[in-house]
């Protein structure tokens, strides 16, 4: 590999990476697990000026669970730390799917949460997860912390509402009305390989009855779709098969696929609408049960 | 009391492979591991389009660059005649280009600084402006009226066509056709695919102009072809050359041509008088360097209501990219794609071939098969499912009244090669049992209530592999024969050295097993060595399966020279004659009391020590094999799938692959030489192609877009075995090293079609991704062609 010329600093603290990135004015990139960054400097297609790597500050490679029941993940969580986690596993069934199916296993062991929810590519993973969930961010600054919602955060392709002086520190998940359910489906042509389409579903639920849902899409639009408006039409109703058909209707109609090798953009719609189908179905109290 | 031939890792033997030793422990020595003092680096700018005339070059910048040492441009090679090089099809290929670039990625410049981040930087300054042409993408494009000239370099070309071929009886098809009860006609393409080893090309040239000896490494499967070609390319004298293939991280066909970026470092090398090394990234591997396949077929297959086929006319459309590189036999347009059929008893054939020019790469090598073997049995196989379909004939029995019987050998081909051994049904029958094939037709059809769709594929063949025989097969001329050197030391170690060349094949373990047969040295005992100009004897190479065949051959060829001599040294110590000695693995004995022997070490210590008078000391032989005959492996290899009709996702519920290889040297290895070749079937079955947009930018760059299955999605695979011994190779082996990538697409393709043959769909073209199959299923329509520009149909 062989990229552009840069400078590299490898910061103790998030205020003295801050300070870094303060004084690239914008010409300053974060290093956390590299897995996006890495191959685009490799490719070229990325040349900042300056490499804040924050892989030695202390602290910010946890995820737990509040007494909430709010999950907090920090900025050097990485993937594969939720893929394992027995706590994911048992607590929060969307972001246990998804974990397994993002990227591929050496990827995962390097890659983090929260560098992937900032890369903001259209096909990413865990912001369509974040969205599903109505999650935020919580970022630092020269002037301190806020939060960033995650509906407000996504902007574009590989464009998020950071400023260039502020960092992600943690990603924050609220805690659920009811029991957590959700699924996670994503089809590609093969292990690590961009999503053709992927559908992130999130449902808070009392029995049968929806009390909260959002869905996400990734890979079919010009960015992570937030489709948590169709999903709304769940809430206060039971889960049933025929209202499950008209969300998954919906949400296809919301989803905006470009015709590509990997499909047309009809063939992409029809794909979100099975894995909304399949993953609602699943939920439905009998079927749990 | 004769040696065990197991324990001392002779024939049969799955012993362990002795290279491994170093990889695993990282401590291969690649080309790109190989550092020399003072040495520069080179990088490549390629162009960004597929087809431009170049106006100008201002390389003034990147001159300027501290670090920067040599700047090279088409023109500066054209004044030494190099800017041009003849390819392995007698057609010329560019250096650097200098009127024109012919396709995307193609060479334009080069810089040589003191390191790779310099020289990289350099080529980014590097201004070339380029006057945009058409680009034409497809044969369709190529062959139209008012078609643009690609090779407008090139005198007495005509329009974009490469060549006319053809072979076979065209009368008596015609006739055949004429008495047939059914004429079966399929349509279909083999897409472009890539070799894609995961060590890119690259070579370092260290010019000594002291000595005036160019010592050049290189990946390269055939490092004999690569010293030839700079002789004649560069014009140095031979003794002087010095080649040398170290470790290869894959080859697979790719690394057989002579690229661009040899041919450029070595000249850099002479004007800097430094050592260059030149390393491809993968982006420039995926895109410029010998690509697989890219052929369409219109097949006709002319049939008796029985089942019996009276005839098959066969007609392709090749797409050969800017240049005319394929590496295959002089005499062959476009390959073995005449050795389609070789399995079925057929009265009588007629193919015709035409090539086309396009503003792609060049390329066109054997993607891990005999020069086009892999689109013949693709071809094959997809034609006879169809012509059983429409027939209304079960699959197996179709191949079963076709296949040439175990008492037809010799059988002259009906495109006129000659098979010698065989047992075609005894493998469809081992196939049959394994994979449940009786119970099928019933399990598909309750799936199909329940609105499952299962389907089954079979895929038969036999396939030429381990050219030459020299009559028929050379490369430039030069005939296709191997060679194997032995030497024996007097403690009765050995090393040995053949002209052919490792790239993950395990010559290194193999080739001592062979030895150790014929000799009864234990294996562990014998060093192999391969790849260096300067030691072994002259090889064409490994390629095609043909190791095994021509340089194992050469192997056993050199150990019986060896044991002749050994024989007579024997006498010399028993105090017998010659004609009273017997031998039993590792010994000679005397006949009438066979207490009485030397073992092959004493023989070996006496030939440096105690030789007879009047005979020459040493213990040592050559051979150089030019074999009788192709060997004809057999492969059945059975695949059962399951499609999901709400997205067309396909998963292979089982997959029993039955190979007859003839006697397997070391069935471990052989084993993972089917299971790595077909999972590359199932990649190009399945995800693997490359295709150009209407730009002629080429999809399939990078590792994102050129999909390399991995061991999550790859299925796995049930192997059986069959053994039908060689009747001309020294120890009854045949190749075996593609049978797996060659026979492996037909048999995934085949299952699909099959589970969606009641919606009446008779064809997809690979790769066979999600989108194309939920096409055929919910349209009942075939598939052509490769997304995102559909072509030929």
């Amino acid at each position: 590999m062989y990229p552009s010329r840069f400078k590299y600093e490898s910061p103790k603290t998030i205020e003295a990476a801050v300070a870094l990135l303060d004084a690239g004015k914008g010409d300053a990139k974060i290093l956390a697990g590299g897995q996006s960054l890495v191959p685009m400097l490799k490719l070229r297609f990325a040349f900042p000026d300056q490499i804040v790597d924050i892989n030695n500050i202390p602290g910010l490679d946890y995820h737990r669970f509040d007494a909430d029941g709010s999950l907090h993940i920090g900025a050097l969580c990485r993937h594969e730390d939720l893929e394992h986690s027995a706590e994911i596993a048992q607590r929060q069934p969307t972001i246990a799917a998804a974990a397994p199916l993002v990227a591929d296993p050496i990827v995962r062991t390097r890659g983090t949460f929260v560098g992937s929810v900032c890369h903001a590519d259209p096909q990413g993973d865990w912001a369509a997860t974040m969205i599903a969930l109505g999650g935020h961010l919580v970022v630092q600054g020269p002037k301190g912390k806020r939060t960033i919602d995650m509906k407000d955060f996504v902007l574009g392709p590989y464009a998020n509402a950071l400023n260039y002086n502020e960092i992600a520190i943690e990603a924050v998940i609220p805690a659920p009305k009811g029991v957590a359910r959700g699924g996670y489906l994503k089809l590609e042509r093969r292990v690590g390989d961009f999503a053709t389409a992927s559908v992130a579903v999130a449902l808070d639920m009392d029995g049968n009855r929806v009390l909260r849902a959002g869905i996400a899409l990734a890979g079919v639009g010009g960015k992570t779709i937030d489709a948590n408006e169709e999903a709304s039409a769940l809430v206060g109703h039971d889960l049933t098969e025929s209202i499950i058909d008209t969300v998954a209707a919906a949400v296809a109609a919301k989803a905006e696929p470009r015709t590509d090798h990997r499909g047309s953009s009809d063939y992409k719609r029809q794909i979100v609408k099975t894995f909304v189908k399949r993953i609602l179905v699943a939920q439905i109290a009998e079927k749990v049960a | 009391m004769s040696l065990d031939e197991i324990k001392i890792g002779g024939l049969g033997a799955s012993r362990r492979r002795v290279e491994d030793n170093r990889f695993i422990r990282g401590k291969g020595n690649y080309v790109d591991d190989i550092v020399l003092p003072g040495m520069l680096h080179m990088e490549i700018l390629r162009s960004p389009v597929a087809h431009a005339r170049i106006k100008s070059i201002d390389t003034s910048a990147a001159w300027d660059m501290p670090g920067v040492r040599l700047v090279l441009t088409g023109e500066m090679m054209a004044a030494r005649n190099l800017a041009w090089m003849p390819t392995l099809s007698y057609d010329t290929a560019a250096v650097l280009a200098t009127d024109k670039v012919r396709f995307q990625g193609q060479e334009v410049c080069a810089v040589i600084a003191d390191d790779p981040y310099i020289a990289k930087d350099a080529c980014a300054k590097i201004v070339v402006d380029y006057e945009i042409l058409p680009p034409i993408v497809n044969p369709v494009q190529a062959a139209a009226e008012d078609a643009i000239q690609i090779r407008d370099d090139k005198a007495g070309q005509v329009g974009n066509k490469v060549f006319d071929w053809e072979i076979g009886d065209k009368a008596r098809t015609d006739k055949a056709f004429e008495d047939a009860d059914l004429v079966s006609k399929v349509e279909m393409h083999y897409p472009r695919t890539h070799p894609s080893p995961i060590e890119c090309c690259g070579s370092i040239a260290d010019f000594d102009r002291a000595t005036g000896k160019l010592t050049f490494y290189v990946t390269s499967q055939a490092p004999h072809i690569v010293r030839a070609a700079v002789a004649l390319v560069a014009e140095l004298p031979e003794q002087q050359i010095r080649v040398v293939s170290p470790d290869i991280g894959g080859g697979f066909g790719n690394k057989v041509p002579v690229y661009p970026g040899y041919v450029i470092s070595i000249l850099a090398s002479i004007l800097t008088e430094k050592p260059v090394k030149w390393i491809e990234d993968k982006t420039g591997n995926l895109i410029s360097t010998g690509f697989g396949r890219d052929v369409y077929l219109k097949g006709e297959m002319a049939l008796r209501k029985d089942g019996k086929i009276l005839g098959v006319r066969m007609n392709t459309i090749s797409d050969h990219g800017a240049f005319f590189a394929d590496a295959q036999p002089s005499k062959f347009k476009i390959g073995l794609m005449h050795s389609a059929f070789a399995c079925y008893d057929i009265p009588t054939a007629h193919m015709f071939a035409t090539g086309y020019y396009t503003n792609k790469a060049p390329g066109g090598v054997a993607y891990r098969c005999s020069f086009r073997v892999t689109e013949a049995m693709f071809f094959q196989e997809r034609m006879v499912h169809a012509a059983a379909d429409d027939l209304g004939m079960d699959q197996a029995e179709f191949r079963r009244v076709n296949f040439v019987k175990d008492d037809d050998f010799p059988h002259r081909t009906a495109f006129g090669f000659l098979t010698d051994s065989g047992q075609y049904e005894k493998c469809l029958n081992v196939g049959m049992e394994a994979i449940g094939y009786k119970d099928f037709a019933k399990e598909q059809e309750e799936a199909r209530k329940r609105g499952k769709l299962l389907g089954i594929g079979i895929s038969t063949m036999t396939e030429p592999l381990g050219a030459g025989n020299s009559r028929e097969y050379d490369i430039l001329g030069i005939k296709m024969f191997d060679s194997a050197e032995l030497r024996v030391h007097m403690t009765g170690k050995a090393i040995l050295r053949t002209g052919a060349k490792t790239q993950g094949q395990g010559h290194e373990t193999t080739w001592a097993q062979i030895v150790a047969h014929e000799l009864g040295i234990p294996a562990e005992d014998i060093v192999v060595e391969e790849g260096d100009t300067d030691t072994a004897p002259f090889g064409m190479g490994t390629y095609a399966s043909r190791s095994t065949p021509v340089a194992g051959a050469a192997v056993s060829m050199a150990a019986r020279k060896v044991r002749a001599k050994a024989r007579k040294i024997a006498a010399h110590l028993l105090e017998v004659s010659e004609e009273d000695i017997e031998w039993e693995l590792g010994r000679f004995y005397v006949r009438s009391n066979s207490d009485r022997g030397v073992t092959i070490q004493e023989c070996a210590m006496a030939a440096y020590s105690n030789m007879p008078d009047g005979m020459e000391p040493g213990l040592e032989n050559t051979a150089y094999y030019d074999p009788p005959n192709l060997t004809w492996p057999f492969a059945a290899y059975f695949c059962k799938v399951e499609i999901d009709p709400e997205t067309g996702v396909w998963d292979v519920l089982q997959f029993v692959a039955v190979d007859d290889c003839g006697v397997r040297i070391n069935p471990m290895i052989v084993e993972g030489q089917i299971m790595g070749g077909l999972t590359e079937a199932y990649a190009m079955a399945n995800m693997q192609y490359q295709t150009y947009d209407e730009e002629g930018n080429c999809i399939g760059a990078n590792y994102m877009d050129f999909l390399l299955p991995t061991a999550w999605e790859t299925p796995g695979f049930e192997l059986y075995e069959v053994v039908t011994p060689c009747p001309h190779h020294p120890i009854g082996a045949k190749g075996v090293g593609e049978c797996a990538t060659v026979a492996g697409p037909a048999a995934f393709v085949n299952a699909v079609v099959n589970a969606l043959s009641h919606k009446g769909v008779r064809n997809i073209d690979m790769p066979l991704m999600p989108n194309r199959v939920y096409e055929a299923l919910t349209t009942g329509k075939d598939v052509y062609g490769m997304p995102p520009v559909r072509s030929g149909n």
